[in-house]
């Protein structure tokens, strides 16, 4: 058993820098190959309405043509106030998405407070940023960050680019292969005030829409009973919306969207 | 070079535990209790900010007494140790038997090896899927580990604690119950009634992090 004051000893640096220190920083060894920027294969997107931000994500995952994955979760809860979605090459995602969540968790716990909303959004785009030299041999990740901001009292929500450039959106924003069909429909169809039932219906619509356009987005598998992941965060933190409730969304999105 | 004066190993091991006890003494105490969904944490306190009961894990809750600074270092690690096991392996991977040993080793560590020990005690809680799975187990200065069974406290007085608590303790008691009667074994115990008290509980069968403070 080890001495906890290596551990105690560590200078005090949230989780990554602990990481470091252990010598356990996940590592990929890159090949010197130039690659091309890869499909980032999926469609994720967010909205703000009056009392919060929903989140929406695609449950497919490819390989090429192929079908990889027909449930895979692409939009998650990063801690009680925020949820963050991913696209990209799915391994490098799920990992960094492992790490963003224990490094809240382990931040709120060490610090008895929690991190700001725009600390949470700095910290994902740090995580980006490392995995640059990766994502110029075409493993990019990109995630999607949104949340409820306790101090502005208002819902928010960040994209980022391969580099680690993270802006904040006012509206809506959207990241993957359909995000550009997705955030067409957004902009014609998006009003200011909704309240959360029709940001719960139009960006399930808006996630049909690029699913028509965009073959690596699925959309509803009714047949199936597979549904994109829709979660809702507000002033009373992150809630999943339930699969009866998918089930009715998607209907109607699909019976809207020809 | 001169050599120093010859101290048998007893009388190093008395005047240590000796000075450890003394600063705890000094302290308040900490009780810990089952009660139906779950286990509560008490212990006085005038600080709002510098907690002595604090979560580590999902389901396991740390509580030190005695000197501030040495009993946050040994929760900080204990969180640095939690979260990276859970990040190596899988969340239910970390386990309060563990990290209570860890404490141990550290503590028997400095208890022998440091020019001063630690005067601290601390208390690790692991909330079980049931009652006979809860887990509470105290870590003395010199690195001692004790396992109690349904109640435990630490801290100066918590023989008499340990025993006010202990008599007709019932797992199944409401939290009211529960909350009463470890105010009231501090009353007893002190003869006067604390004013500040931080307290906390691991809830069952809710959310995955079980760790939640009381508004007392």
């Amino acid at each position: 058993m080890r001495d906890l004051r290596d551990l105690a000893g560590v200078s005090a640096g949230g989780f990554g820098e602990l990481l470091t220190a252990q010598g356990l920083t996940p590592q990929w060894n890159t090949v010197d190959q130039p690659g091309s920027f890869g499909a980032e294969a999926t469609t994720v997107l967010a909205l703000r309405y009056n009392s919060g931000v929903v989140m929406v994500g695609d449950r497919q995952a490819t390989e090429g043509y192929n079908v990889a994955h027909r449930e895979m979760e692409k939009v998650f809860q990063a801690d009680e106030f925020s949820a963050v979605a991913i696209s990209g090459t799915a391994g490098l995602a799920i990992e960094m998405i492992r790490l963003f969540h224990t490094e809240l968790e382990h931040y709120e716990k060490i610090e008895g407070t929690r991190l700001s909303l725009e600390g949470k959004a700095t910290f994902l785009a740090r995580l980006v940023r490392q995995q640059l030299p990766l994502a110029m041999q075409g493993l990019v990740v990109v995630p999607l960050f949104a949340g409820y901001d306790r101090e502005a009292d208002t819902g928010r929500m960040y994209t980022f680019d391969v580099v680690g450039g993270r802006y904040e959106e006012s509206l809506y924003g959207a990241t993957g292969s359909g995000s550009r069909e997705a955030k067409s429909f957004l902009r014609s169809a998006q009003e200011v005030d909704l309240d959360e039932a029709a940001a719960l219906a139009l960006a399930m619509d808006a996630l049909v829409f690029a699913s028509e356009q965009d073959v690596a987005t699925a959309g509803p598998d009714i047949r199936r009973g597979i549904f994109p992941t829709l979660v809702v965060v507000d002033s009373d933190g992150f809630r999943a919306i339930d699969d009866a409730a998918l089930r009715k969304l998607s209907t109607d999105s699909l019976e809207r969207i020809r | 070079m001169s050599n120093p004066f010859y101290v048998p190993p007893e009388q190093l091991v008395k005047d240590r535990a000796e000075f450890a006890r003394k600063g705890i003494g000094r302290g308040r105490a900490i009780v810990a209790m089952q009660y139906a969904d779950g286990l509560l944490l008490l212990a006085e306190n005038h600080s709002s900010t510098l907690f002595k009961i604090s979560e580590i894990y999902d389901s396991i809750a740390f509580a030190g007494v005695g000197r501030f600074n040495e009993f946050e270092l040994l929760r900080v690690a204990g969180i640095r140790h939690a979260d990276l096991r859970g990040y190596m392996y899988a969340r239910a991977d970390v386990q309060a038997k563990a990290l209570a040993n860890a404490f141990a080793q550290t503590l028997g560590n400095i208890f022998t090896h440091e020019v001063k020990p630690y005067e601290v005690e601390v208390l690790v809680a692991e909330l079980g899927g049931s009652a006979g799975e809860d887990r509470l187990y105290r870590v003395m200065y010199d690195g001692t580990l004790v396992e109690e069974v349904g109640t435990a406290a630490i801290g100066g007085p918590a023989e008499a604690l340990s025993d006010y608590v202990r008599a007709d303790h019932d797992p199944n008691q409401t939290f009211d119950e529960a909350l009463k009667k470890a105010q009231a074994a501090f009353t007893e115990v002190q003869g006067s009634s604390p004013s500040d008290w931080e307290g906390a509980v691991l809830e069952r069968g809710g959310e995955r992090r079980a760790f939640r403070r009381l508004e007392l």
